[in-house]
């Protein structure tokens, strides 16, 4: 038997009624292993206008680089308190704001490690589709020879990777932007 | 050498593109370069899982919410979730939310002219069982007006959010009901070109899961990507 998966449609203004139940901006429980980082941003649509409709998802390995999920083969812990899953609403602003841990590194398929990064999900009015895309971490030795950074062109690259804020320990910047010069790597996933 | 199923991509024309002219909101807020292909890793197979303690009986009867009943007609609206090979999807999360009889729904952002229903909040949510199986007990929402273009009304509609089993198959879409007279002229329904996908976002009455005497049936089965048949090395 072979169906056909079903068709996405746009969240449409109004999804905060069926999804703010989940909302979740603090991933990791006091306690769980790991350095803590706060990453915000903003969605700005094609003007540079913040848009105040969308929603963020986010999955992350703990920082021993594991997935809480039965299909993650590692022999590495779980931890209580760290499920890392996140859902982030956008403000009036477009702003987001989130606190975790850093992930560790993860396989990738050419058997090397991946460089940490955070795989992030975009649902906003306007989009009938979710966008994919990851956030990377500065200074990380291993972005250089990332699997998922590589397939995209260099120029383009920095828009994964979240930016340090000069004076501002453990606070990364990092933005989505839909259209324009700064557009956002988005995957197909 | 261990190895690494990925999932499925969609079928050229079964899901929307993310540019359409038609819907305005889209010409501002659509990616402009192509997408990156990504093969999938595991953190793509990979997603959140919840647990299934966290479900009630009110979550999923949208009608025993408040002190009254809600106005409207009383609907039951079931059906399965399956990957495309017709595998029950166990135990993953659907969130749903609508508006309320009068087309109107329970959001600061909705100022449309319709009254608010006190006995009526809108929103639910339920876990599969082990055979994809889920079941909400609501009202049948009501059709509504918005901005998009001159005269444009939405078709009546429940909003679908299904997580799957990755981070993969994560799914948000839009239920419909059969001979919707708006339809046709709904530029978000339309955006899919492939007919036959867009048809199957339309439910199915169902005579039997009515309730006699209560409430009628509606069915919707929903299909998440399936597993690649070829493993990637890990």
């Amino acid at each position: 038997m072979t169906l056909r998966a079903t068709t996405s449609q746009t969240v449409g203004p109004f999804f905060s009624i069926g999804m703010e139940r989940l909302n979740c901006a603090e991933l990791a429980a006091p306690g769980v292993a790991g350095e803590r980082v706060t990453i915000e941003g903003r969605v700005l649509d094609a003007d540079g206008v913040g848009v105040p409709d969308a929603i963020l998802e986010l999955w992350q390995a703990n920082s021993h680089g594991k997935y809480a999920h039965p299909e993650d083969w590692q022999e590495k812990p779980v931890e209580a308190g760290f499920q890392g899953y996140g859902r982030i609403p956008t403000d009036e602003d477009g702003k987001f704001r989130f606190t975790t841990i850093k992930p560790g590194a993860v396989p990738g398929p050419d058997g090397k490690l991946q460089a940490p990064h955070i795989a992030v999900s975009v649902f906003m009015r306007g989009l009938m589709r979710r966008v994919v895309t990851r956030i990377y971490f500065p200074d990380e030795a291993g972005n250089a020879g990332d699997f998922a950074l590589s397939l995209v062109e260099a120029g383009r690259r920095g828009t994964l990777i979240a930016r340090k804020v000069p004076g501002m320990d453990g606070l990364l910047k990092w933005d989505v932007i839909m259209q324009g010069p700064q557009e956002t790597v988005f995957f197909d996933c | 050498m261990s190895e690494l199923l990925g999932y499925r991509r969609a079928l050229a024309g079964t899901q929307p593109d993310y540019l359409h002219p038609r819907y305005k909101s889209s010409l501002k807020r659509a990616p402009a370069q192509p997408l990156v292909h990504l093969p999938h890793t595991l953190s793509e197979i990979t997603g959140p899982v919840f647990a299934p303690e966290t479900v009630n009986v009110k979550a999923c009867d949208l009608t025993r919410q408040h002190s009254g009943e809600p106005l409207g007609e009383r609907i039951i609206v079931s059906g399965r979730v399956m990957d495309e090979d017709g595998r029950p999807v166990r135990k993953t999360l659907l969130e749903v939310w609508q508006a309320n009889a009068a087309g109107r729904y329970r959001h600061k952002v909705d100022q449309h002219q319709a009254p608010l229903d006190p006995n009526f909040s809108g929103h639910g949510y339920a876990m599969t069982d082990s055979e994809g199986r889920y079941r909400f007990i609501t009202v049948r929402p009501g059709e509504y007006p918005w901005g998009n273009h001159h005269n444009a009304w939405r078709p009546a509609h429940v909003h679908f959010s299904v997580f799957g089993p990755a981070f993969a198959t994560r799914l948000v879409t839009q239920m419909y009901f059969p001979g919707d007279p708006l339809l046709p002229f709904d530029p978000i329904y339309n955006c899919t070109a492939d007919e036959s996908a867009r048809q199957r976002l339309i439910s199915v009455f169902d005579w039997e899961s009515t309730i006699p005497g209560h409430a009628l049936g509606y069915k919707f089965d929903i299909i998440l990507n399936g597993r690649d048949a070829t493993p990637m090395e890990k």
